[in-house]
């Protein structure tokens, strides 16, 4: 992907934070063959989750030209999409291309399938490449953040 | 190879950040605690040795979700009693971490709110440790028969934390209800989404 073509995703999508059911989330991460997916478990309300945002901004402006995606899913009420979560993204300045809002009510019918070790606790993490899976619910720093993506990736290889 | 051992490494941490595999499971004797309630009173599972069981939840002052439950916990706690099943609340969360779950605002919150229950603190964090509990809120249910304890539900306490009105099933309600007249638990296990336990350096 090309520097020009993932700017123009990112301006036509930014402020635009879409609420999503589960299986069109993992329709969406199933596309691109070649590219990485980073999908961050969080929420607006939850404090370990919001200090490890710039964490994933980070990332997400490394790899801005490369096959990257980083996708932010806010666990936040739906109802609250307007009113907190699209505020915050704004005010703190991030320009995630894909940040949505998971519309899910019943956590204990979709949790296990986003990953059966989830127990449920934010912040969490989804690594995604050409059908291999790695999923954490551990709290990154910007260092553990890349070097857990690098090795995720180079594993194959 | 580098890159595998690099990669086992993360994981390894990552492992041992959740804790994967430590805690209680359904079917197991219940582990044992001995904590101090907000009157200065400890509490143990010999103070509900009369009682049919124990619903025991683990949450705190600060987490937004435990917020969202914190007024069907008191309703909870009010119908669980009736039917031979008290219920403790357990904060387990490192008030260095988090000032706001101290002992001193566990008093202040529990009046506030007009707590009916004892509202428990997990100084050494042992107890969750050994119950496996993993967010607040999260809620282990035990049965108690001739002082035998033993786990008989672990999750969730509803399946929408959002929105009490929109509640469909109230599992923790339900399971005392089905324990409380000798029925086998339509639901032993459920998952939520929560605060992470904040556990201590």
């Amino acid at each position: 992907m090309s520097l020009v073509a993932s700017f123009t995703i990112c301006l036509a999508l930014f402020g635009n934070v879409e609420e999503l059911r589960l299986s069109q989330l993992q329709q969406r991460l199933s596309t691109g063959k070649d590219t990485a997916y980073v999908v961050n478990f969080w929420a607006t309300w939850c404090k370990p989750c919001v200090e490890e945002l710039p964490a994933f901004d980070k990332l997400a402006r490394k790899y801005a030209d490369k096959p990257v995606k980083v996708v932010l899913v806010s666990l936040d009420d739906p109802a609250e999409r307007e009113s907190k979560v699209v505020p915050f993204l704004k005010r703190r300045g991030y320009e995630f291309c894909d940040a949505v809002v998971l519309n899910e009510p019943k956590p204990h019918l979709w949790i296990d399938r986003v990953d059966q070790s989830w127990s449920g606790s934010i912040p969490a993490t989804l690594f995604i490449h050409n059908g291999r899976r790695l999923f954490g619910e551990f709290q990154f720093s910007a260092e553990l953040l890349e070097k857990t993506f690098t090795d995720f990736l180079k594993e194959r290889k | 190879m580098k890159y595998i051992l690099m990669l086992v490494l993360a994981v390894t941490t990552m492992m041992a950040q959740q804790g994967t595999q430590q805690g209680a499971s359904v079917g197991d004797k219940a582990p044992e605690f001995r904590l101090k309630n907000i009157d200065g009173q400890y509490i143990s599972l010999d103070t509900y040795k009369n009682s049919k069981g124990l619903v025991v939840v683990f949450t705190c002052n600060h987490c937004p979700y435990s917020v969202k439950y914190e007024d069907r916990i008191i309703a909870l706690a009010a119908e669980t009693a009736k039917l031979g099943y008290p219920l403790v609340a357990i904060n387990p969360n490192d008030p260095v971490k988090v000032p706001e779950d101290s002992y001193e605002n566990m008093k202040v919150r529990a009046k506030e709110k007009g707590f009916t229950f004892p509202y428990i603190v997990d100084e050494t964090q042992e107890v969750a440790k050994a119950y496996g509990a993993k967010r607040t809120p999260h809620v282990f249910i035990l049965s108690n028969t001739n002082a035998s304890w033993t786990v008989q539900y672990i999750g969730a306490i509803d399946d929408n934390a959002n929105d009490a009105e929109k509640v469909e099933s109230r599992f923790v309600l339900d399971a005392v209800r089905s324990l409380s007249s000798g029925s086998a638990l339509a639901v032993t296990q459920t998952k939520a989404i929560g605060c992470t336990i904040k556990w201590k350096e």
